[in-house]
């Protein structure tokens, strides 16, 4: 089983090549060249309407590109052959608007997947799912409804989800942009946790800080292509390229 | 005059010409021949308890069998009408036009008909049974509408959610997209409920024995025989026995779920 064959750290976990992606007429990804290894923390910055969110969105097919290829360890998800659903499988995603199933108490969002799609037991998928309440700290909740959760909880609930199905990497689409500023810091702080665990990560994200902090790579995307990526102290310092010292002269 | 006096003499004229014409319409009605006619003891005392044990009952029986048999076919033509395959929706959407357009009274003839006589297709409860196979196939047609809809409203996000946790199309919607479309449905479906309620009335169409009349059927009969009103007065009163109690419990659903979502 891949639970016991974790992925050699350094290896390329995502690997995209020449991504392309149109909605109808408008080019939204113009052609993306962009690896990211295992264990390495990969945090997309840029304008709204860059590109950035389909890139990531592209990674786990739920934007299907229209050109280029997407290797995940290895495997090109573009090919028809390839079980989209083992893929992403491997592959947590948190979501801006958290997207909890609202119907479900915490535990059954965190169990749901792993009895449906991993076929755990529910003793065991129970046993998974408490562990990992406890690690973004929100044990008492179990038997909550989302609905009664505030964001920055309901955020942390859905990290637990994600990390609920053992993945190998995980996508993050700016994941505290619709929280209130006070409840930021306990979600960033699971993330920074899961970094230092040394889970592989890519996050799109408004937090600059977040990014110099605890990204071992910053990419700045504007229009479609990578503008400018490499150390995030270095370039949120010095910024190189025009459209990065414009963007970043705006949100810093 | 003052705004205030106005409204408060407007009102006070409102008020007696609404209690003249109430005065107008008692003392103008002959209620001794209204009560003659609809408000009998006797024809009433008559109608027990066949009216609750064989009528009631049977409206009832027959209002959960066609809102269970147009709940499965309804959902099926609502994933058919939002199926990928092009012949699916063209398929659910000319079953919808069709048990939709055309008289509910016409399709269940036509199937009490059809099934046992043209076609020798014996139905479990015999022309009752033939009659509700219709009213299953207009009852589906409307609640495909209504369920598609409460699919639809289930927001995008939580598709995705459910797909990227690896989760199939199929079982997304089994597991997640359907438990929340019901919910946003319910009242929707309460009115179908109370609609088909009603619209078992229709049954007649196919022939009723003594054990399978419902409530209209039974009152028309009883209306006959007795030359009398009473027992449609029952009947009325038995109907709503069960709608009003049922839109109470599904407001106070509603309101319970609001809270807790």
């Amino acid at each position: 089983m891949r639970d016991n064959a974790r992925p050699v750290p350094g290896a390329p976990a995502i690997d995209i090549r020449g991504l392309r992606k149109s909605f109808g007429d408008v080019e939204v990804l113009k052609g993306i060249d962009l690896t990211v290894r295992a264990g390495e923390v990969v945090c997309v910055v840029g304008p709204s309407g860059s590109g950035k969110s389909t890139l990531l969105r592209s990674v786990n097919m739920l934007e299907p590109p229209t050109g280029g290829d997407i290797l995940i360890e290895g495997v090109d998800i573009l090919d028809p052959d390839v079980d989209i659903d083992r893929i992403r499988t491997r592959i947590g995603m948190v979501f801006q608007q958290f997207n909890l199933f609202p119907h479900m108490t915490v535990l059954r969002n965190l169990t749901v997947a792993q009895e449906r799609v991993l076929g755990r037991r529910r003793g065991e998928a129970e046993r998974v799912a408490r562990d990992m309440l406890a690690r973004v700290g929100l044990s008492e909740k179990a038997a909550e409804h989302p609905g009664h959760l505030s964001g920055g909880q309901q955020q942390r609930v859905a990290i637990a989800r994600a990390l609920c199905m053992n993945p190998d990497m995980m996508l993050f689409d700016e994941p505290t942009s619709a929280l209130d500023p006070e409840l930021v810091g306990e979600v960033l702080e699971v993330m920074q946790a899961l970094a230092s665990s040394g889970m592989t990560m890519m996050v799109v994200t408004h937090e600059m800080g977040f990014a110099r902090e605890v990204g071992d790579r910053l990419i700045f995307m504007d229009d479609g292509v990578i503008v400018e990526e490499g150390d995030p102290t270095e370039i949120l310092a010095n910024p190189r390229h025009g459209r990065t010292q414009a963007f970043l002269s705006k949100v810093l | 005059m003052r705004r205030t006096t106005r409204q408060r003499l407007y009102r006070g004229v409102n008020y007696a010409i609404f209690a003249a014409v109430v005065l107008f319409v008692a003392l103008a009605t002959d209620w001794e021949r209204i009560l003659n006619q609809f408000f009998r003891w006797d024809i009433a005392r008559e109608q027990l308890p066949e009216i609750v044990t064989i009528a009631l009952k049977n409206t009832i029986l027959f209002t959960i069998i066609s809102f269970a048999g147009g709940l499965v076919l309804g959902v099926v033509m609502a994933l058919l009408k939002l199926s990928s395959v092009a012949p699916y929706r063209w398929f659910a959407t000319a079953y919808v036009e069709l048990f939709r357009g055309v008289p509910a009274l016409l399709t269940i003839f036509a199937m009490a008909y059809m099934l046992p006589i043209a076609l020798g297709v014996r139905v479990p409860g015999g022309q009752v049974g033939a009659g509700l196979v219709g009213l299953i196939l207009v009852a589906s047609a409307y609640m495909a509408e209504v369920i598609r809809s409460g699919i639809q409203a289930v927001p995008k996000g939580q598709t995705e959610a459910a797909r990227s946790l690896g989760m199939s199309p199929a079982r997304t919607m089994f597991w997640v997209v359907l438990p929340q479309g019901f919910r946003i449905v319910i009242p929707p479906m309460t009115n179908e409920f109370v609609l088909l309620l009603k619209d078992t009335s229709l049954l007649f169409i196919a022939g009723s024995t003594v054990f399978t009349k419902e409530l209209t059927t039974f009152a028309r009969d009883g209306l006959t025989t007795n030359a009398n009103g009473t027992p449609l007065v029952m009947a009325a009163m038995l109907y709503l026995l069960v709608t009003i109690p049922l839109t109470r419990l599904v407001a106070w659903l509603e309101r319970k779920m609001a809270k807790s979502r």
